[in-house]
């Protein structure tokens, strides 16, 4: 299991977390490491013939006995970094 | 007041009939987390606890009182208690104030319990010594030198040390019981689903749990019983016919998975203790069992593909945008990059990257996929196994604390301290770490844990067995 630096620059993006060119190297010799050691999970799920799929599943449930509307926004929104009014505040994107 | 030795148990005989006040046991628990400081096992102290100990008193006073009532408590600080702020142990959310009740707290609030504060931990729960916290590693009181264990390290310390009378911590791979072992407490990972997930912090929503540390086996049963039941607010709780409907049996045979057991790196201090204490239990009366689980060796590496993946999800909402920590940058995609890179500590980076590559595409199957495949085969293993043997022991961690410093800068050799507890998350069930006998090391004594895992729902069981162990440890 081989990983290079471009592979932890393309996962730091995709997780969008800003990563230091110092501590890439150490990222991709624990990513390294970690990854050779779970990968015995393909050998022992070929040889003991394991299920395909296992039994976890979504629950639902009907989205019934709303509260009433506002009673939490002032506490929410005051653990926004910006807010205007009753919205969060972002950069521009377009 | 002297409360070093004083369980819940007692302390609920003494409130009830008057001989103590909320408020004397209070202050006294105060008094010791005061002077207990230097442990770092409390990131805050909260500055109601004489109030709470007030509402409490009316309780008794009125005869409303339960067995929790009065009984302060420490909480781990990704447990939300409305209005109060709740870390993670995390820059990414030093300045966060919870907007609701966690279910146990809400549960323990009912029952009149005391939150004297909240304690340190892993960064959000990511660790196994409290060394990744961003306000510092919490000290292990039964030698500073060495860690309390982790996650919930703060937790185990502050009750090791008298800081409280009992403490609720998260499990998601060993998190409660192997700080337990380290401070010479007794720790409970209920059986997923049997304690409500809601408020606390989501780490692998699939494997994540609450549950309670005590001084004795005792203790922990009444704080279990205090949190346990259904929750609407958490969708993978389970029905209380289905928690309650498990007919109790006393406990006979105990299954030793013996080459799980034996496996390299477990130190052969903890291998000899465990066999003294199979020898305990045999006079006391238990049938010992050797079982093969070959399985088992492998809930590490199926742990290390599913909780990544699910922290990598569960973890993309602390964004700097809807709360928490906020950096700016020149546009939103540098304001992401930079809020998660600076608020994230190292640990928890590492741990994003991995479940991002193992869910990436090409490579889901590959890791995802088959760690799913192999944490099924475990669970049916386990299910076959609890037809001969009513619970399986193993010792609760494969060596006693370990130093300061010792393991930070070698993730996989962190990891490893897991092999025994990962697996029970893995499959569900509920298991206890119990304290079992000291090892001598530099002058100090550390504590060593005895783990009982028990099929799900089978709690009774476990407690039913601890006392009896607890007793041979008299």
């Amino acid at each position: 299991m081989s990983i290079e630096l471009k592979d932890v620059e393309h996962l730091a993006g995709l997780a969008r977390i800003a990563v230091s060119d110092s501590e890439k190297e150490v990222l991709r010799k624990d990513l390294e490491d970690i990854l050779e050691y779970v990968s015995q999970v393909k050998e022992v799920a070929a040889e003991m013939g394991a299920p395909k799929e296992g039994e976890l599943r979504n629950v639902m449930r009907e989205d019934e006995g709303a509260h009433e509307g506002g009673v939490f926004t002032e506490d929410i929104l005051n653990q926004a970094p910006a807010r205007e009014g009753n919205r969060l505040s972002v950069k521009k994107i377009l | 007041m002297d409360i070093k030795n004083l369980t819940i148990k007692e302390a609920h005989e003494m409130l009830i009939s008057k001989k103590m006040s909320v408020l004397e046991l209070a202050e006294a628990v105060l008094k010791i987390a005061e002077d207990t400081k230097d442990l770092n096992a409390y990131l805050e102290i909260f500055d109601d606890v004489r109030a709470q100990a007030e509402v409490a008193q009316k309780m008794i006073d009125e005869g409303r009182a339960t067995m929790m009532t009065g009984i302060p408590v420490a909480m781990k600080d990704n447990i939300l208690i409305k209005g109060r702020i709740v870390s993670a142990s995390s820059k990414m959310l030093e300045n966060y104030r919870a907007t609701y009740d966690a279910g146990v707290t809400k549960k323990l609030r009912e029952a009149g319990a005391i939150f004297v504060g909240r304690t340190n931990m892993d960064e959000f729960a990511m660790g196994g010594s409290t060394e990744t916290s961003a306000f510092g590693v919490t000290k292990n009181p039964h030698d500073i030198t060495r860690v309390p264990g982790g996650s919930s390290g703060g937790s185990a310390a502050a009750l090791a040390a008298n800081a409280c009378l009992g403490a609720l911590g998260t499990d998601t791979g060993g998190s409660i019981r192997q700080p337990a072992s380290f401070c010479g407490v007794v720790g409970l990972k209920p059986t997923y689903g049997s304690v409500s997930r809601s408020g606390l912090m989501a780490m692998a929503s699939s494997l994540d749990q609450a549950g309670p540390f005590a001084k004795t086996v005792e203790d922990t049963e009444i704080i279990f019983d205090c949190i346990k039941g259904h929750d609407p607010m958490d969708s993978t709780s389970y029905p209380d016919e289905l928690v309650n409907q498990k007919e109790f049996k006393k406990p006979k045979v105990i299954g030793v998975p013996v080459d799980f057991v034996r496996a390299k790196g477990v130190d052969p201090r903890v291998l000899k203790n465990f066999e003294e204490s199979l020898e305990a239990m045999k006079k006391a009366g238990y049938e010992v069992k050797e079982i093969s689980l070959p399985t088992l060796a492998h809930g590490l590496s199926v742990y290390y593909i599913l909780m990544p993946a699910e922290v990598s999800s569960n973890l993309a909402r602390l964004d700097g945008v809807r709360y928490g920590y906020h950096a700016d940058g020149a546009n939103l995609l540098e304001d992401y990059m930079k809020s998660r890179g600076e608020g994230f500590g190292r640990e928890v980076r590492r741990r994003i990257l991995l479940g991002t590559y193992v869910l990436s595409s090409g490579y889901y199957d590959a890791y995802y996929g088959r760690a799913r495949a192999v944490q099924e085969m475990l669970k049916r293993d386990l299910a076959e196994a609890f037809k001969e043997v009513d619970i399986i022991a193993t010792p609760t961690a494969p060596t006693p604390a370990f130093k300061i410093g010792e393991k930070s800068s070698d993730p996989l050799s962190m990891y490893l301290a897991d092999i025994f507890t990962v697996p029970v998350n893995i499959a569900g069930v509920p298991a206890i770490s119990i304290p079992c006998g000291f090892v001598e090391e530099d002058g100090s004594k550390l504590p060593l844990g005895m783990q009982f895992i028990a099929p799900h729902f089978a709690e009774s069981s476990l407690f039913a067995a601890g006392k009896d162990f607890e007793e041979t440890q008299k």
